[in-house]
């Protein structure tokens, strides 16, 4: 994960040596899960294995970036497991029924043509989440807490709770080839994992180097200082949730590609796993700090803890015992890093003098 | 440092070292508070003085060193400790509880019960009201606190502390977010106290106030005791140079520069007030290239609002303001910044920094558009140079700008701050209260910065409620009063009693037009 270099290069300023292992926190908990299942999980470190795992990961790690820019504004996104469930029935609607035209015909469209109409999907939902939060000033808790209800609601009502199978497109329609996204590969990775690699560079990029991105860490630092900067603080709010529609409106995609399947229950709880990867990442939920290497760090984490616990065959209470137990882990392991950090720095600004 | 007749002390500490891992905020200082008197302390930011009255205070302990109440040696391990010993404390920045009344706060954490009845609610109201009376504040003890203005919020402050029958009553800046008149009660409150043979510990920045007040004076630096005085026996003077080792009351007059043409003009800016009245009242006015101009005024007089309504914060207020004679039409901050005004916010913690970014990041904050590569890509490298450059023309001490802004002492976060509006290339520089909570050391040097851009063709507007500040620093002088202006005067023709006059003047008369 080249992104992740962003957490590593903080800490050479700091000579604590423990400080530092405090920052790489994540990669230490990366590698300690990795170590304990090669050895204790059979075939953990098969290839196939590997793949198959990153695979789940992927999923919670798309909308886990997208979280990650919610909370960094200060806000938070519970609708992106609806937004899953929703953009998925979409994209089977779509493939199979179509849209019918009031004029008598019944338009159908390519899988890219609909990957996009689901992708613009997601955003728009994503839009009202920051409409609602910007322009009404609901709180952003019960502003998404409202579209997950409405948003679940109408994915069970496009097929009244059924799901929508066999997604394979009709020859005569051109509408073949939906499993490409969820179970087709390039160079021997799936292209869900290249598509994750390129959202994830792409949005550390952003952080970095695009005003807009250095505005998210700004607006969730101090609302009204960014304002008074000029910063365009509903703009940015506005595009943190329409980017989280997005993330998820792709996860919708390759879930039902990969089952070839639109269950409208589909997503259920996602939103909980990606907060989780974003607070495991080192995103902190009052605003202002988080890292989208650490937040895809997190992301799999979680996703190989649960993966190498079943096969381990531990019970799946027990995996949700240990799920939760690492997640405060994190946090705690977190605050005393900015407890030492600010130690460290007071004693920088003590040789200052 | 000469003997002087400590009188009847109630509380010495004897050479208290205190460490924080890695720096010594406090050197073997000895300090003595007397008995009805007023013990004032004053030091530069970051000499020691709140570390002391943490100290005292029972928030912090010592590393090394004893402290003595009345010949007993006492520890002070907790808050509740100290206020056993009878020692009450009344911090700089407020510790009330908003959403409870004021009552309920000045009995927070003993309230007055009766039995399984729980909370007395009117005995409370009835006590309290005693005290608000007694510091004439006009407060009705069953106010909503956030529903008061910050002066009379600091007053139930000192309420509280009274309330607690102390012997010895610490006070960190009590005066800084209050009006003349609210200082006089206070001074009122603090002799009475002082006749019932109450300790006062005094810290401010203001020295006149000090001098008008103080008994005892110890000045603190770098975490030590460098005087220690009777307050009649010593001047201003006296108190800058053991504050920072020479006498650096310099306002930086000296340059002198031709003024330009008219860069912003004001036409009856006008912000009603939400229950009813203006804070701004049709107020217009003119600046011009090169020019300070300075506005003096009390609290609440519409100072800062005047300058949010320039930078577009309000959505309801009328008026024009025109740029070297453009009407301005955007109605937001985005696009003031970008027509050349930039303001320096009165409060810098809430609206001037983002803490958790670094310095570096603050500064280029309101900027980052200059550093564009095909319209979103930022380079790094020009940022850098740019902030860079900033740092050292306002001659920032940054040892590294990646470090958090917080990390900076007072007076450099404000030269960041400034630095920030800088950079955005502004005509017009709006600061409010730019020297608010900063040293004389500091002070001086951002007053020396503002000379500077006024000499680079800079219009610069600030609001301030200091004097001497606006006497010498501006070229012109407003005087704003109950939102409205009643006098712009030339500095040469400006007479301070007439200043001072103009700035009670909004609550009798008339407006007039400037």
């Amino acid at each position: 994960m080249t992104t992740a270099t962003q957490t590593a290069a903080g800490s050479a300023n700091s000579g604590s040596l423990l400080l530092t292992l405090m920052k790489l926190r994540t990669f230490i908990a990366l590698f300690a899960v990795i170590i304990f299942f090669s050895i204790f999980a059979p075939n953990f470190l098969s290839t196939a294995n590997m793949i198959l795992m990153s695979k789940h990961a992927t999923q919670n790690a798309f909308l886990a970036i997208g979280m990650t820019f919610v909370i960094i504004t200060g806000g938070i996104d519970l609708s992106v497991g609806s937004i899953v469930g929703l953009c998925g029935m979409i994209a089977g609607g779509l493939i199979i029924y179509g849209i019918d035209l009031p004029i008598g015909y019944t338009v159908y469209f390519n899988i890219l043509e609909v990957a996009v109409i689901v992708a613009v999907v997601g955003v728009l939902i994503g839009a009202v989440n920051g409409l609602l939060i910007t322009r009404l000033n609901v709180a952003p808790f019960i502003a998404t807490l409202g579209t997950l209800y409405v948003a679940r609601g109408a994915a069970l009502l496009y097929s009244d709770g059924q799901t929508l199978p066999n997604l394979v497109g009709r020859e005569d329609l051109g509408n073949q080839g939906f499993s490409y996204f969820g179970s087709g590969t390039i160079i021997g990775l799936p292209v869900s994992v290249w598509m994750l690699v390129i959202v994830a560079l792409g949005a550390a990029y952003f952080a970095r180097f695009v005003p807009l991105g250095r505005h998210i860490f700004a607006v969730g630092g101090n609302e009204r200082a960014a304002r008074m900067s000029g910063i365009r603080v509903s703009r940015v709010k506005m595009f943190v949730y329409m980017f989280s529609g997005f993330c998820a409106a792709l996860v919708g995609l390759i879930v039902s590609s990969e089952l070839m399947a639109s269950h409208p229950a589909t997503g259920t709880n996602l939103e909980l796993n990606a907060i989780a990867a974003a607070v495991l990442g080192g995103t902190s939920m009052s605003g202002g700090r988080g890292t989208i290497g650490g937040t895809i760090v997190g992301a799999f984490v979680i996703g190989i803890l649960s993966d190498g616990l079943v096969m381990m065959g531990v019970s799946s209470f027990w995996q949700m015992v240990i799920k939760g137990l690492v997640i405060i882990i994190a946090v705690v392991v977190d605050q005393a890093q900015r407890k030492m950090q600010a130690r460290v720095t007071l004693m920088q600004m003590a040789k200052q003098g | 440092m000469t003997e002087i007749d400590d009188g009847d002390v109630i509380l010495e500490l004897k050479d208290i070292t205190k460490a924080y891992s890695g720096i010594v905020a406090l050197k073997k200082a000895n300090l003595k508070l007397r008995r009805g008197a007023v013990n004032v302390l004053v030091g530069e930011n970051g000499a020691g003085k709140s570390t002391m009255m943490r100290i005292i205070a029972g928030v912090e302990q010592p590393t090394i060193g004893e402290i003595w109440m009345e010949g007993e040696r006492i520890h002070l391990s907790s808050p509740a400790d100290a206020v056993r010993h009878g020692i009450g404390i009344v911090f700089q920045e407020l510790n009330l509880f908003g959403n409870m009344t004021v009552a309920e706060n000045i009995f927070a954490t003993r309230e007055i019960t009766r039995g399984v009845l729980g909370i007395d609610h009117k005995a409370q109201v009835e006590k309290a009201n005693a005290f608000l009376d007694r510091l004439e504040s006009g407060i009705s003890a069953e106010t909503l606190t956030e529903d008061l203005p910050i002066g009379q919020q600091q007053l139930v402050e000192i309420a509280r502390a009274v309330s607690l029958n102390t012997r010895i009553l610490i006070m960190d800046e009590p005066t800084s977010a209050l009006s003349a008149a609210e200082v006089d009660v206070l001074f009122r409150v603090i002799a009475e106290l002082k006749a019932q043979g109450v300790a006062i510990v005094y810290i401010s920045h203001r020295l006149e106030e000090l001098m008008r007040i103080g008994d005892y004076i110890t000045v603190l630096k770098d975490g030590q005791i460098t005087g220690h005085a009777l307050v009649k026996d010593i001047d201003t003077r006296w108190i800058v140079r053991s504050m920072i080792g020479s006498d650096a009351k310099d306002f930086a007059k000296e340059v002198d520069h031709e003024l330009g043409g008219e860069v912003i003009r004001l036409d009856n800016i006008t912000l009603p007030r939400s229950q009813g009245g203006y804070a701004v009242d049709h107020v217009s006015l003119s600046v011009r290239k090169g020019e300070i101009l300075g506005i003096y005024g009390l609290m609440g007089a519409g100072r800062s609002e005047l300058f949010e309504c320039i930078m577009g914060r309000h959505e309801h207020d009328t008026g024009k303001v025109f740029i070297d004679g453009q009407e301005l039409l955007e109605r937001d901050t985005t696009g003031r910044i970008e027509r050349g005004i930039a303001l320096i916010p009165e409060d810098r913690q809430r609206e001037g920094l983002v803490q958790c970014l670094s310095i570096a990041e603050n500064l280029s904050l309101a900027s980052l558009g200059q550093f564009l590569r095909f319209g979103f890509h930022i380079i790094t490298g020009k940022e850098k140079q740019a902030v860079a450059d900033a740092i050292r023309s306002l001659s920032i001490k940054a040892r590294n700008p990646d470090f958090e802004v917080t990390s900076m002492s007072g007076g450099n976060q404000q030269k960041v701050v400034i630095g920030k509006a800088l950079m955005t290339g502004p005509k017009v520089l709006l600061m409010d209260e730019p020297s608010r909570g900063i040293d004389v050391g500091a002070k001086a040097d951002v007053f020396r910065t503002m000379r500077r851009l006024a000499s680079e063709g800079l219009a610069i507007l600030f609001s301030t409620s200091d004097l001497e500040e606006v006497m010498a620093l501006s070229d012109r002088i407003a005087v704003m009063s109950n939102g409205r202006l009643v006098m712009v005067i030339d500095r040469n023709q400006a007479t301070e009693e007439a200043i001072v006059k103009a700035s009670a003047e909004g609550h009798t008369t008339k407006r007039m037009h400037a």
